[in-house]
């Protein structure tokens, strides 16, 4: 690929502040840390009486879900609306799409109703990319999971999670379990924990649940549970996507479940104080066991909890990195008018 | 400049000024909140200085200012922390430094995000004048007047030292 079309050319603004946030790539430790501290600070105000600051006061989010989500959508709403943002839910399948109006024209109208942050799901891996770099560029945009591409919020607040429960990242070894192949979640916690400088990323999946490229996930791959499990800090279950089924990748829900899903006994072969992740909706008896699930070791609600200030951390920022370029830009049309007169 | 000035001896000065108003005005168990940074190291010192023993409160006062929108979030945030219930207290709150007053402004607005306090008292170790706010300390270490390109900082926290630069253009 041409250096001049990496993401992070347009993620950020020339005082290398976020602008948009689109996917971990690109992104150094040093920009991934100031996300977690800035979230940190936004847990604080989540336990106030009232849960709000006034950073956002004005501006417009429009939350663009062109696949459903309940759990992704409703944190990034209450973010916004903590950060004092005005938020409009734009339910796609009954909106003006369905009439035949281009995504393009869609995204313009939106923009002229001076809408300052769209936060863009879409089956279509790229799609935030392409709406922040070609239709709607002056929008903050934040890409709250995009086809098997990119979910580059779910992959901060796991690390926000994992920060507050193990204090840091050098040493560690993370064991992803599942449906790899599918899942654009994994991608983005690969990329942030390697970013932080985590010692070892394993991903643990049957071959057909892996992408034929292994190599290029930057993870040690293990077919074996148990020697994939074997003193792990950290286990991130994925979801079995029901639907995958179909394509054959699996005999059954059972064999997975028997060969991959975190029992009591699978979650003995790591640590003792391993903790136990998993980004919802939770199969529950399909990979993993309601015991875990709700066990000493599970941290799935803070991963909820944190979600929220993790969004509010990343909006903010990326709010501002765009709205500083914004007036820069205006500032200098209005010297250059001024100099025409 | 910097050794012109004593810290130590202007801190003593002005807690038995705020403790004459705080008299003055019938407060008894007040509680102290710091602005981040050398707002919270003066007001540690406060607090051993009146021989208080409950905790201080800390501000970061990042998510509430007002030039959000032409610099963008203050990369180094840090969470607040009030160990205490602010409904109903007199709050002293304390900052190294006012000028325009914007700072303490943004100050009370956080505060009022935990609470309504019954009243606010503000101390601060330099005021620089320069007001743009209505807003005035009631217990002030000392006023100093700078240069238009000076700049004025409280370094510390051991030992605390007051630094005026020249901003190079």
């Amino acid at each position: 690929m041409n250096d001049s079309f990496r993401p992070k050319q347009i993620q950020l603004n020339r005082y290398g502040q976020l602008k948009h946030f689109l996917t971990l790539d690109g992104l150094d430790k040093l920009l991934l840390t100031e996300i977690l501290d800035t979230a940190d600070s936004f847990i604080e105000v989540g336990e106030r009486s009232i849960k709000k600051v006034p950073l956002l006061r004005g501006k417009t989010v429009v939350n663009l879900f062109f696949e459903a989500s309940t759990r992704t959508r409703s944190t990034f709403e209450l973010a916004a609306k903590r950060l004092s943002a005005d938020v409009l839910n734009i339910n796609i399948s009954t909106s003006a799409t369905s009439k035949g109006e281009s995504l393009s024209d869609m995204l313009q109208n939106l923009e002229a109703m001076a809408s300052d942050m769209f936060v863009v799901r879409h089956a279509q891996s790229g799609a935030p990319h392409f709406i922040a770099s070609a239709v709607t560029p002056q929008v903050s945009i934040i890409n709250a999971g995009d086809g098997r591409h990119a979910h580059p919020t779910q992959a901060m607040l796991d690390m926000l999670t994992i920060r507050q429960h193990k204090g840091q990242f050098d040493g560690l070894v993370v064991a992803i379990v599942g449906d790899i192949l599918h899942s654009r979640v994994a991608r983005s916690q690969i990329q942030a924990l390697r970013t932080l400088g985590a010692a070892e990323v394993r991903v643990v999946a049957p071959n057909t649940l892996l992408p034929s490229d292994t190599d290029a996930l930057g993870a040690r791959v293990y077919n074996d549970a148990r020697a994939g499990l074997r003193d792990v800090d950290v286990i991130v279950m994925l979801r079995l996507q029901k639907e995958r089924m179909e394509g054959a990748l699996l005999p059954s829900e059972n064999e997975f479940y028997r060969l991959y899903g975190l029992t009591d006994e699978k979650l003995g072969w790591a640590k003792p104080d391993a903790i136990v992740m998993h980004p919802g909706p939770i199969n529950r008896g399909v990979e993993i066991a309601s015991s875990v699930a709700d066990g000493s070791q599970s941290v799935i609600l803070n991963q909820v909890t944190n979600g929220i200030a993790v969004r509010m951390a990343v909006m903010s920022m990326a709010m501002g990195g765009m709205t500083v370029e914004k007036n820069e830009l205006a500032s200098t049309q209005a010297e250059l008018t001024a100099n025409v007169r | 400049m910097t050794s012109e000035i004593n810290i130590e001896q202007l801190l003593d000065e002005m807690t038995i000024k705020l403790q004459a108003l705080l008299r003055q005005r019938e407060i008894v168990d007040p509680c102290l909140v710091g602005i981040r940074t050398g707002g919270v190291w003066l007001a540690e010192l406060l607090r051993k200085k009146m021989s208080m023993s409950e905790a201080l409160g800390e501000l970061d006062i990042s998510f509430y200012r007002d030039d959000f929108t032409r610099v963008g979030l203050n990369p180094t945030v840090k969470p607040s922390r009030l160990p205490f219930e602010t409904d109903g207290r007199h709050v002293i709150l304390i900052d190294d430094v006012i000028m325009s007053g914007r700072t303490i402004r943004a100050a009370m607005n956080e505060l009022f995000d935990y609470g309504r306090p019954a009243s606010i008292t503000l101390v601060t170790l330099i005021d620089l004048g320069g007001r743009e706010l209505p807003v005035q300390a009631d217990v002030v270490g000392k006023k100093l007047e700078l240069a238009r390109d000076q700049r004025v900082k409280l370094k510390g926290p051991q030992p605390l030292t007051l630094e005026v630069s020249t901003k190079v253009n």
